[in-house]
């Protein structure tokens, strides 16, 4: 199937990672603060109060400024997958273009529709319907964000479909076990959940820095007191869902697994390493120690990984030179057969273009054998398999340690509005104002964590991302790879001003 | 149910129905027409106000649509999706530019602090207006005059022209058409904002506005004729039924004599269009844009069908004849064109409570309330 140019993998992913990246700057603020701002709705329809109303569009407004170039950085990465993998496209569109369309249909157009009721409707439609459209635009989004996790959990765990020779693409035999597959249901409750915390604490940041200048008292207490409540649950549910996606990975993708783990070598009653650094000299095959210094909780990850601490754990030299002991199979023998597939593939093929339908035949059940090692084909070394250790490491670290921050914050901040005592504790805002843009960080080092961590693959043992690019030079993707960083990072700026005056300027009929 | 059609009809049924997402977005491409009226219509500051906060409710349907539009195409023809978007990179790359920068500029123009500017957000949106849909229209044009494109035995295409895409762009048909588009857009956005529009607060405004409708159509006849003209005359694209695809003179004359019903939609639809002229320059009327936005939807759907059907590659290659793709060998498998056809069926409701919304929304005109509003763009 052509030479891979290296450049132009390179380039395609530094591009999407790049879109990707942006538009999740904006998505887990918009998918946190649509439900916040249900709530501070829902509140004051209950109440009928004031405040409540002018608590709810000050909210609102930033909702909207964010909102916008969510959506403009929503669209590049619908056509992306075309522009820039349409190799990809072709092999696996059948199923992975349902979700996005399904996306379309059932989710943006509720956004779309709602949102304009919620944000011009105040004057024009009954207080319900307005709440009701509130609700319509928080539903909407969490359920694009459904969809689109879907799509991503299927290519982490590719299930639901078969491969079919003579169109040379994986096609669809189960929508159910698509959408309902574990890891697509660990993806959507971690992200959302996730984005609530990120929402949550995108309040109590403002609504700190309000009581640090003393501005807006009574509006950021009760903003607050919603905020802490809601952060809290979706702190617990973040843990619960994380440790989820952890148990998830081990039975789909162990190679990531043990990446972020930092396990070369596989062991029974395995421990989980809280703190730790690795040894960057450490290569797959070699006899170096894995960590510079470590602390481990015995027998944790086996538990987490399997439910059973006496379990076996394959470590990354496991998985890439295979362990007869444990059943394993390694990357080098897959990527024998792997070769034989293409082989008979090809031969395929060729036999079908001549119209020799007995050879045909034979290549065809030949091919068979071997078809589930396809996409090992296309590694040039049994250690390509092996994704960045390092960074799938650091960055899983860095979101499980800000998680426990998050949840202090969360639960100081209940106490002390619980008390009444919140306005006294200065030296809390400061870590207020810190925990949004820790989120965020948290937010995006998960994302790092699940696609750095699969790497080679763009989908798991099945497609490299060299096979998955589209095929043009790579000239034209630095190009656009330049255009984006310019106008996002434009836009991006151009937000970032406005919101800050609009919070400079604080919620109508407050000071 | 659905599951017991055979592949050909599914395939049909959703070349019919992509054909719908497409023609309803260009009925919604009022909203780019009317952000190129708002330099000529749009004399003051309240003017533009008016016409910003009026566009302001509707753009993200359009842009939705055009998502939409782009889902569907990767979901029932998922070959389309890969070559097209993956080949013809820069006319796409192009067009997405200009939705990026339109999708903040609604938000964005009137906040203070705002980086850029008002007016740098009003020419995003006039960019997006023009360029945006002229290609759009001349990406359009290559379903009828091909593309530089060679697929090859495992189904991966690869683009042989070295301006990506651009190069349709120049070709007088693609153009044309494109242009026709861009006029087109215009004509029912100025439709829209004499329906919308509370214009006792600006009557001006609404004078500009009617005269606009008229003129902007002239301007368009040219185009549209050129195009209709030569899709008549036109060597196009078949395929037989062996599936080998070949030059065929009159191809596009042959599918209207042969799809009689297709040309009662391309007649119907402009008569239509010229009606809703008729009736809001001459006449007065406030209802135009139903008859343009209907009359654009039909055009659009005979386009689409003339591409598509009665054995024509939609997306022909100029480089390899037998590279062409049709609605047969471009969509996705049995069990997928099914289970999307399932959840097509929600497509009604959707629609249901975009008009229910629309309505609600809509029954009080545009006006100074709207303009003062905190939240107004
Ligand atoms: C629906 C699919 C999907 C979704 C929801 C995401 N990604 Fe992804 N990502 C891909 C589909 C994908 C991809 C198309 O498959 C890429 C390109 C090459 C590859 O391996 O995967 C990819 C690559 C990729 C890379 C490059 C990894 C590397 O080259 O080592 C990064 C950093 C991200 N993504 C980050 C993200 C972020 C921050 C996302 C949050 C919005 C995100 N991805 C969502
Ligand atoms: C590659 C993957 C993705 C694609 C193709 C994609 C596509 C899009 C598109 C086209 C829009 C604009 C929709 C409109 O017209 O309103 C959008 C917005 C949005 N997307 Fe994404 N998206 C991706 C990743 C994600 C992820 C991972 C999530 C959530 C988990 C998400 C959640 C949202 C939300 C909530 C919006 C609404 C606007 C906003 O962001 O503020 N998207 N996306
Ligand atoms: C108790 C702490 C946490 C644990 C155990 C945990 C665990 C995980 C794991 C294992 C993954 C990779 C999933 C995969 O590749 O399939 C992941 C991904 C992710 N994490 Fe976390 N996480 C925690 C806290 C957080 C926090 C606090 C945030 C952000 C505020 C966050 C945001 C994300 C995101 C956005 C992803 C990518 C989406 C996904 O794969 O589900 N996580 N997390």
């Amino acid at each position: 199937m052509g030479e891979i140019d290296l450049g132009l993998v390179s380039w395609s992913r530094a591009q999407f990672a790049l879109t990707a990246m942006y538009h999740w700057v904006f998505v887990p603020l918009t998918l946190g603060l649509s439900f916040l701002c249900a709530f501070f709705e829902s509140i004051y329809v209950k109440t009928g109060k004031e405040e409540w109303r002018n608590l709810t569009k000050f909210w609102m407004t930033l909702f909207g400024i964010n909102f916008a170039i969510g959506v403009a950085t929503g669209i590049i990465m619908e056509f992306e997958f075309g522009t820039n993998w349409s190799n990809y496209s072709w092999m696996v569109g059948d199923i992975f273009g349902a979700p996005l369309a399904v996306e379309g249909i059932v989710a943006f157009f509720l956004e779309a529709t709602f949102f304009v009721v919620m944000f011009f409707g105040w004057d024009r439609v009954s207080k319900g319907f307005h709440l009701f459209s509130t609700w319509m635009v928080a539903i909407g989004s969490n359920l694009s964000a459904l969809w689109i996790l879907v799509a991503n959990g299927w290519m982490q765990f590719p299930t639901g479909m078969a491969f079919n020779p003579d169109t040379v693409r994986f096609e669809m035999q189960n929508f159910w076990e698509v959408l309902f597959s574990p890891v697509a249901i660990a993806k959507f409750t971690h992200t959302t959940s996730s984005s609530f915390l990120v929402g949550s604490l995108f309040v109590i940041a403002i609504s700190s820095w309000f009581l640090m200048r003393g501005r807006h008292i009574d509006m950021a207490k009760k903003s607050i007191v919603v905020a802490s409540v809601f952060g809290l649950f979706s702190f617990v549910y973040v843990g619960f869902t994380g440790d989820e996606s952890a148990y998830v990975n081990a039975s789909t993708q162990p190679m990531k697994l043990a990446a972020y783990e930092g396990l070369w070598e596989g062991e029974r009653n395995a421990g989980l390493v809280a703190v730790g650094a690795l040894n960057p000299a450490k290569k797959p095959g070699d006899d170096k120690d894995s960590f510079l210094f470590e602390i481990t909780i015995p027998k944790a990850l086996s538990l987490m990984a399997n439910r059973d601490t006496d379990s076996f754990v394959p470590g990354i030299d496991d998985l890439v030179y295979g362990n007869e002991a444990e059943g394993i199979v390694g990357v080098d023998k897959k990527m024998e057969r792997g070769k034989q597939a293409l082989h008979h593939l090809t031969a395929y093929k060729e036999a079908k273009k001549s119209g020799d339908e007995a050879a045909a035949q034979t290549a065809l059940a030949s091919f068979k054998v071997d078809q589930d090692y396809l996409g090992f084909a296309y590694l040039t070394s049994p250690e390509e398999a092996v994704p960045p250790v390092q960074t799938t490491f650091y960055t899983f670290h860095i979101m499980v340690y800000l998680a426990l921050f998050f949840g202090f914050i969360c639960i100081a901040y209940l106490v002390y509005s619980l008390k009444g005592t919140i306005e006294q504790k200065r030296w809390l805002f400061p870590l207020g104002i810190a925990s949004f843009f820790l989120a965020m960080l948290a937010s995006q080092a998960g994302w790092a964590v699940a696609e750095i961590g699969r790497q080679p693959w763009a989908i798991q043992d099945m497609m490299p991302v060299g096979v998955a690019t589209s095929n043009i030079a790579k000239g034209n993707v630095i190009a656009t790879f330049w255009m984006f960083t310019a106008l996002f990072t434009l836009l991006l700026f151009a937000e970032v001003k406005i919101m800050l005056n609009v919070i400079k300027k604080g919620p109508e009929g407050s000071k | 149910m659905i599951g017991n059609l055979d592949i050909s009809i599914l395939q049909q049924l959703w070349w019919i129905i992509a054909s719908i997402v497409g023609s309803l977005f260009l009925f919604l491409t009022f909203v780019q027409g009317g952000q190129t009226l708002l330099w000529q219509v749009a004399k003051n500051s309240t003017e533009k106000a008016l016409v910003i906060n009026s566009l302001g409710r509707k753009w993200e349907l359009t842009f939705t649509t055009l998502v939409l539009f782009g889902g569907a195409l990767f979901a029932a023809f998922p070959k389309f999706y890969a070559t097209s978007f993956g080949g013809a990179y820069w006319v796409w790359m192009l067009i997405l530019f200009t939705f990026i920068v339109q999708a903040v500029s609604y938000e964005y123009r009137k906040k203070p602090d705002n980086v850029l500017g008002e007016k740098v957000y009003e020419l995003f949106l006039l960019i997006n207006g023009s360029v945006g849909i002229l290609l759009i229209g001349a990406a359009v044009g290559t379903f009828f005059t091909g593309s530089n494109f060679i697929v090859n035995d495992f189904n991966q295409s690869r683009w042989t022209h070295p301006l990506m895409g651009v190069e349709a762009a120049f070709s007088l048909f693609n153009l044309s058409l494109g242009l026709f588009l861009v006029f087109n857009a215009r004509v029912i956005g100025a439709m829209y904002l004499i329906n919308n529009i509370d214009h006792s607060v600006a009557p001006e405004l609404e004078t500009r506005l009617r005269k606009a409708c008229l003129i902007n159509l002239i301007c368009a006849l040219p185009f549209l004729l050129y195009v209709l003209g030569s899709l008549l005359l036109m060597d196009g694209f078949g395929v037989d039924e062996s599936g080998v695809v070949s030059i065929v003179a009159g191809k596009y004359l042959a599918n209207l004599l042969a799809m009689p019903q297709v040309l009662v939609l391309l007649l119907a639809g402009l008569v239509l269009v010229v009606w809703g002229v008729i009736s809001t320059s001459f006449l007065g009327g406030y209802r135009g844009i139903w008859f343009g936005g209907l009359g654009t939807v039909l055009v659009g759907l005979a386009v689409f069908f003339t591409a598509g059907f009665n054995n024509t590659p939609f997306y022909p290659s100029k480089a390899d004849l037998q590279s062409s793709l049709t609605i047969y060998n471009a969509s996705s498998s049995h069990y997928t064109l099914t289970a999307m056809s399932y959840v097509a069926l929600v497509i009604p409701f959707v629609l249901a409570y975009i008009v229910y919304v629309w309505k609600l929304m809509d029954s009080k005109k545009i006006g100074q309330d709207d303009i003062n509003d905190s939240k107004a763009y």
